[in-house]
């Protein structure tokens, strides 16, 4: 049956009584009256209402659902600075081994050894990745690390008897960036971007200067979201460390350099990992992920709490590995126990896998593919109505402007994008970075085919052909997916956002 | 070694001239020379599938898991079964490799987990709107910090110290950042001192903040406690565990504006502490200032039922440095899990199995209160956990336990200067009456060892704690 005539039912509207799947333990024990256990007025009085299905309807139910998913193991998944990389199944085995996945997380240290020394391996590892000595592998994503980096930035200044209010960031940056200063404590200022896509200098010396006591952290994303590599690198961080501030690196484009350029040996003092971009945690349709954070030797104090450490063995025993709790000038716990270890153990696998050569390898064909991609992308009716943005050689993805399209076709860019919906493919990030107009973000990875990369292009080529006939075609696009076009303003406006029941 | 790249030298050779370099090096020209790499990373090489697979094959051996000891450990995070179609579902790549769905249409399968998600929640905790899931427990009672202060204009936390020691703690990591207070409210026979709290709450107050059960496996007087909030304009933050809304009266129908929680104990692994997820319920009144994402029902062009992301206006991707939180990638296999678990158990199953936990408990509390050297820390009803004190060293005792296979529970002492030896003991259904009489067993045994009681007699003090 075609996707789109398929009844739209969720599993309460497939509920119906007496039906059930579980079946569970008998109690064993007396079945005493619960009220003679707990007060009546401390229990339920109404059972919420679940779902009553049977177990074949249950899978059935998920398995149309997960039809209806376009995913990465499908097909080609250019999204601009989420890394859509193929997610080795090796590390789904080994991170579901009974020894990680029923390891209590409160386990005594003594009796979780084989945990903690695998967390301590990709602490080492990420510290030797990023250039910097220290890892705590605590925060649960990239914006968690993102809070992170500024709590340490705000427990560095507090040590030294400082209150710095400003966090500087480039208009090219990613929303979590603004959003986490806020959550700090600290005030956003924006800095401009310059012909090259770069930090404009002279827009960072004047913000500086307006207040260098003030400037906290500048938090950069190198190379940055347009995908180019910021050459004034060395004299932004001479510039942020004269002024007292520490400099954050956003990681979520870290697969662009792996064992090519390390970002503490750019200055960064604190960098956080996207596990699930660079490191192949699956993205699960939004998480779960990690995003470890490394720092520099004078953050390294305030780093949360606990930190796994290694303790070197006496007498002839092998070293210990520990949680340590004694951190007094730690920010504390960012959340509870020690982080999405599942990840670890999948990003461990990852890291084991491709070794020092592999990694580099990874991010030289991330960028050879995207550089690829670009130059087909120059071809044709694509280089005239969709330019790149910077026209220069890019990393690991690039932005194209839709601007020409809109004018010469009357075609925005999320017409262009559901229409590669038909195609097959999903669509870049789009309307991202801000400051080009009419934004594509791709970034294709580096475990994408040629053949793939010139199946993108070509369709980009037809849909582009195809608007100059009718360009109708695309902005009602898209036609074959199990919905169309949905109406996003009526789900903000008068939202509906639980199944309601009838009686 | 495992590349999980294509590219052969005749596709290199061919890309490079499309792009008309010589060589990949020259796209790395834009990366100043002293800022290269000069060297190769310092990490082993790559290794085979199957070595790599022994190589962590043989670190989880060095872990004692709940498959090589009974594990009575809860504190927060408990091993329930998971049943097998969770497994099989989550696996389905599908579910497992899309990220978040920006692009609606093809993405009906996970919004639309999203949305019953979101309903189950709802359902448990009593409160009308749901998000579809944030990072983990602790972290989303500080984000509930977050949005009280958003919501009061106020900057002061009364937290009980009923609350998980981890979640006080990531408050107040939290609060350093966005500028508030946190104060903590003690505790009186286990449960939250209702007088102090009563005492403690003033017009400045953002929120009180609760557990339910509480850290020492209290069941708390909610609807009480929180009356002092409600007449002085502050929210009522409920930290509840999702297995016991099945019995317990859920937050909603007491008061509470905000229902959160740690997710692990649905459909969610041990895992070591994570990935699980964090649900976070609240209030209508709230909806717009809720952290994370939301999915909602809409329909297509065509008048096709359809969910998309709603009121994203809040999110950091549209409102920047305004957003009511920044939280992007979270949990959303992790909430699926829930999700597949909760239909799996059913309106049924799910009440059945929070009357099974909360009889075995009672049996488990009244078997080791029988243990010569175990007294109950608190007499206050439970759920799922309690709390003993035991009259040895708890290191000791857990350790003997563990030579025979059991890990006996938490050492309370760890987080509670004040119980020294207490010891904290989660039941689940895979915790069989007869684990728990070798519990009972065991700690005596161990409790007389370190007392150095050997007596025969010692071990149970009254005839009615024998099974």
């Amino acid at each position: 049956m075609n996707a789109q005539d398929e009844a739209v039912l969720t599993i309460y509207e497939r509920s119906k009584a007496g039906r059930r799947a579980a079946t569970l333990p008998s109690a064993e024990v007396p079945e005493t009256p619960l009220e003679d256990l707990i007060p009546a007025e401390l229990l339920r009085s109404e059972p919420p209402r679940l779902p009553e299905v049977a177990e074949p309807e249950i899978v059935r139910h998920y398995n149309r659902l997960s039809r209806r998913n376009f995913d990465l193991d499908t097909g080609f998944y250019p999204l601009g600075s989420c890394t859509m990389k193929h997610n080795p199944r090796l590390n789904e085995r080994v991170a579901a081994l009974p020894g990680h996945a029923r390891l209590h997380p409160a386990q005594d240290p003594r009796r979780a050894q084989g945990a903690l020394e695998l967390m301590w391996l990709l602490q080492e590892s990420l510290a030797e990745i990023c250039g910097l000595p220290h890892v705590s592998l605590q925060p649960s994503a990239g914006s968690h690390g993102e809070l992170a980096g500024l709590l340490l930035t705000r427990a560095y200044h507090a040590d030294r008897g400082e209150e710095r209010r400003k966090v500087l960031a480039p208009d090219t940056s990613h929303g979590t960036n603004p959003a986490s200063v806020s959550m700090a404590g600290y005030e956003v200022v924006k800095v401009a971007t310059n012909e090259r896509g770069g930090v404009e200098m002279d827009d960072l010396r004047a913000k500086i200067d307006a207040g260098p006591d003030d400037v906290a952290c500048l938090m950069l994303t190198n190379p940055n979201t347009l995908g180019l590599f910021d050459e004034n690198i060395a004299e932004i961080a001479a510039l942020i460390h004269a002024a007292g501030g520490t400099l954050y690196y956003d990681g979520a484009n870290l697969n662009a350099v792996m064992g090519h350029s390390r970002p503490g040996d750019m200055g960064f003092d604190i960098v956080h990992v996207n596990l699930h971009k660079s490191f192949s945690q699956p993205h699960g349709g939004g998480g779960p992920g990690a995003g470890p954070i490394a720092v520099s030797e004078r953050i390294e104090p305030y780093l949360p709490r606990p930190q796994v450490v290694r303790r070197e063995g006496g007498n002839g025993s092998g070293p210990f590995f520990d949680l340590d709790l004694d951190r007094p000038k730690s920010i504390g716990r960012l959340r509870g126990f020690q982080g999405n270890f599942g990840v670890f153990v999948r990003s461990c696998a990852y890291i084991l896998s491709l070794g020092a050569d592999g990694l580099a390898e990874a991010s030289e064909t991330a960028v050879l593919n995207a550089n690829y991609l670009k130059a087909r992308l120059a071809e044709g009716r694509a280089g005239e109505r969709l330019p790149v943005a910077f026209d220069r050689h890019c990393m690991h993805e690039f932005v194209l402007s839709g601007k020409p399209m809109k004018r010469e076709l009357g075609l925005v860019t999320l017409d262009l994008a559901k229409r590669l919906l038909d195609f097959g493919f999903h669509p870049p990030t789009v309307y991202f970075p801000l400051l080009v107009e009419e934004a594509l973000m791709v970034e294709p990875t580096e475990t994408e085919t040629k053949e793939s990369l010139d199946a993108f292009a070509d369709a980009i080529e037809q849909i582009l052909a195809e608007a100059e006939d009718d360009p109708g075609l695309a902005k009602n696009a898209p036609y074959t997916t199990p919905v169309r076009r949905l109406d996003e303003v009526k789900a903000t406006r008068k939202p509906v956002v639980r199944q309601e029941f009838v009686g | 070694m495992t590349r999980y790249t294509s590219a052969t030298p005749d596709d290199r050779a061919e890309m490079l001239a499309a792009i008309g370099v010589d060589s990949v090096d020259e796209l790395f020209a834009q990366v100043p020379d002293e800022l290269r790499l000069d060297r190769p990373l310092a990490l082993p090489p790559g290794m085979s599938e199957a070595e790599v697979f022994e190589r962590l094959a043989a670190l989880a051996a060095r872990n004692a898991d709940a498959e090589r000891e009974v594990c009575f450990v809860g504190a927060g995070m408990y091993d329930h079964y998971v049943p097998a179609i969770v497994d099989a579902i989550t696996q389905r790549s599908e579910f497992l490799t899309p990220y978040t769905p920006y692009q609606p249409e093809i993405s009906q399968g996970g919004l639309q987990a999203m949305f019953e998600f979101q309903t189950a929640m709802s359902e448990l905790t009593g409160l009308p709107i749901s998000n579809a899931g944030l990072y983990e427990g602790p972290s989303s009672v500080a984000s509930a910090g977050y949005l009280a202060m958003a919501a009061t204009g106020r900057r002061r936390f009364l937290v009980s110290r009923g609350l998980h020691p981890h979640s006080r703690e990531t408050l107040e990591t939290y609060a350093v950042g966005y500028g508030a207070e946190v104060v903590e409210v003690g505790l009186d026979g286990g449960e939250t001192d209702a007088a102090a709290l009563a005492a403690a709450v003033d017009d400045e107050t953002a929120a009180v903040f609760l557990q339910s059960p509480n850290f020492l496996g209290a069941v708390e007087r909610v609807e009480s406690l929180g009356a002092a909030a409600k007449e002085h304009g502050a929210l009522l933050v409920v930290a509840c565990d999702p297995m016991t809304l099945g019995v317990l009266k859920p937050p909603g129908e007491q008061g509470a504006d905000i229902a959160l929680g740690e997710g692990q104990p649905l459909g969610n692994r041990l895992d070591f502490g994570g990935p699980s997820f964090g649900f976070f319920c609240a209030t209508e009144e709230q909806i717009r200032r809720m952290p994370g994402r939301i999915a909602g029902e809409t329909d297509d062009v065509d008048g096709r039922r359809g969910f998309v992301l709603a009121l994203q206006t809040r999110e950091q991707h549209i409102r920047r440095e305004k957003a009511t939180h920044n939280i992007c990638t979270a949990q959303a296999l992790n909430a699926l899990a829930a999700m597949v678990h909760l239909a799996w158990l059913g309106k049924e199953g799910y009440r059945e199995l929070g009357e099974l936990l909360v009889r075995r408990t009672a049996y488990a509390r009244e078997r080791l209160a029988a243990v010569a050297g175990v007294e109950l820390l608190h007499e206050a009803p439970v759920a799922r956990e309690f709390a003993v004190a035991l009259d040895a060293p708890v290191d000791r005792v857990l350790e003997r336990c563990a030579e025979r296979g059991i890990a006996a529970g938490y050492p309370l002492g760890r987080d509670y200067p004040e119980y020294e030896n207490g010891l904290l003991v989660a039941i689940t259904e895979r915790r069989t009456k007869a684990q728990i009489d070798d519990l009972a067993e065991a700690l005596g045994a161990a409790v007389a060892a370190e007392t150095g009681e050997f007596g025969v007699d010692m071990t149970h003090k009254s005839p009615e704690g024998a099974p």
